[in-house]
């Protein structure tokens, strides 16, 4: 049968983010596919090495809309490890309860999107509802739904009362009942097992080869969470079991998830119920002395990693960072191969992407109508010539 | 065995009960006690240092000269509400109110002084 290369993307392969997939199909079946990723790339990293560490910290947060505290706790640790600070242990567990929340929400709004992307609409509904008194209690105890400004180097920024404590052993009962009957859903629902079982299999040593991270990696049967193998903020002191699944496939990574949300509400559970008492941050100064750092955090979509340089003034002098979404896209070109074109979103969504996050440089000729690759080595000429013709910018 | 019709009952329930979404804004929605909308400014607190214009990362609050006195301005357009403002003045001039209607028409910019 004759090739066919048709591109999906970049409009909104999957999910309402730009990115673009060349897939060769032989009739209905992929057997090569490659991922264009620079349709979104905002010039982020650069901005943060002309703001304050002060600043930075609200950047930092707007790197997703969705995970977006564990990228600012993934900085706030980066900066706490060059200045040898160490939050209080309240901070601590405060920091670590707003990172479960969002697990919470984000893989509830997963849950929604990928019964999206199976044709059932009901799920989204559904899920996302409940995702809402998620965002609730975040706006009360943050003070905002997705981008909460409660992080601060040294420690948190708001301390919470009894009341809002009460209200959130309240929202995780209601959140175990749901989540409850969702994994009865996700376990018995013929809808998600025809569209999700089989589809998007990953091998363990794929997973591993490929350096697939988060649900994506651990629905491949690989134990590894960065929360249990490096603990950072309180995740030592919290009881609570890694999730995996040995199906391999979509309906692997839902079951993760909707599992994982089960561990989230009792981790909640405990830190509110077994919160320290005593401060909440501790004071840090403005200027960063010289020296490099490197944190992790687990975030809904898998590990998140900040590399920090900082030269003794109050601006970080680089500060790279390498989103989940940007280790799991390899995956994603592998699994599509072998599959069917009606399961290219369901893939894609999978890992639950988040182009905003990840997305590099991309180099177009527009009267050529070609895109280029640069070589690490062509990429610093460039770089150098553009700076000697505009001195600053 | 998987059991079809799993959602059945869940399906009852939500057909008795009454719709999550609201009719905003013929209904009024209050955000919740603990949000942060546009601040308020106390001028009179104010000892024009200018940390506020310092520390904001959008550039939303800046230092204005008002009846001969430098005097923060906040340009609402371009204020993500992060509340940096109000923890770095040492005076306490600034406090964030629940108030989050803030749409209006091009030319006429919300703006707390
Ligand atoms: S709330 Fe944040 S963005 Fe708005 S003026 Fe204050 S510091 Fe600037
Ligand atoms: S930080 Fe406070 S006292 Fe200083 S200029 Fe701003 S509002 Fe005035």
């Amino acid at each position: 049968m004759a090739r066919v290369t048709i591109p999906i993307g970049p409009q909104h392969p999957a999910l309402k983010e730009p990115e673009r997939f060349m897939v060769t199909v032989e009739g209905e079946t992929i057997v090569d596919a490659d991922v264009r990723i620079g349709h979104i790339h905002r010039g982020l990293e650069k901005l943060f090495e002309q703001r304050t560490y002060l600043q930075n910290i609200h950047i930092t947060e707007r790197i997703c809309g969705i995970c977006s505290f564990t990228h600012s706790t993934n900085f706030c640790q980066a900066t706490e490890y060059i200045l040898g600070v160490e939050p209080p242990r309240r901070g601590l567990y405060l920091r670590t309860l707003m990172n479960e929340f969002e697990r919470i929400h984000s893989h509830l709004l997963w849950l929604g999107v990928a019964g999206h992307e199976m044709g059932f609409d009901t799920l989204l509904m559904w899920s996302w509802d409940d995702r809402e008194r998620i965002l609730d209690l975040f706006e009360d105890i943050t003070g905002n739904r997705v981008t909460h400004a409660f992080n601060t180097i040294g420690g948190v920024r708001r301390d919470i009362t009894d009341a809002q404590i009460q209200r959130i052993l309240h929202t995780m009962d209601i959140m175990e009942e749901r989540t409850k009957a969702y994994i009865q859903v996700g376990l018995n629902e013929q809808t998600i097992l025809k569209r999700t079982q089989g589809v998007g299999i990953l091998t363990t040593a794929d997973a591993k080869r490929l350096c697939a991270v988060g649900p994506r990696l651990r629905a491949s049967n690989v134990k590894y969470d960065v929360r249990k193998n490096d603990p950072y903020a309180a995740y030592g002191e919290l009881p609570f079991e890694v999730i995996t699944s040995d199906t391999l496939d979509v309906h692997g990574q839902l079951v993760v998830r909707a599992l994982e949300l089960l561990e989230c509400v009792k981790m909640c559970r405990y830190m509110v119920q077994n919160l320290p008492a005593g401060e909440i941050r501790v004071k840090v100064p403005r200027k960063v002395p010289p020296g490099e750092a490197i944190s992790r955090t687990e975030a809904p979509r898998g590990e998140d990693i900040h590399y920090l340089r900082s030269n003794g003034t109050d601006k970080p002098e680089r500060l790279k960072v390498r989103a989940p979404t940007l280790a799991n896209i390899l995956n994603v070109a592998h699994t599509l191969k072998g599959a069917n074109i009606a399961d290219i979103p369901l893939i894609v969504a999978g890992i639950d992407p988040c182009m905003g996050c990840m997305d590099r440089v991309l180099i177009l000729d527009r009267d050529k109508e070609s895109c280029k690759v640069m070589s690490a080595e062509q990429l610093r000429e460039y770089s150098i010539e553009w700076y000697r013709k505009e001195a600053y910018r | 065995m998987k059991r079809p019709g799993i959602m059945i009952k869940d399906v009852f329930k939500r057909l008795t009960m009454k719709p999550v979404t609201s009719k905003y804004p013929a209904e009024k929605s209050p955000a919740e006690p603990g949000y942060r909308g546009k601040m308020e400014f106390y001028v009179d607190k104010c000892i024009s240092c200018g940390m506020c214009a310092k520390d904001c990362p959008s550039f939303a609050c800046v230092m204005e000269e008002i009846d001969g006195k430098k005097r923060p301005v906040f340009y609402l357009d371009k204020c993500m509400f992060c509340a940096q403002c109000e923890e770095s003045c040492p005076k306490d001039a600034i406090k964030m109110t629940t108030e989050y209607e803030l749409a209006h028409l091009a030319g006429n910019p919300q703006i707390v002084k």
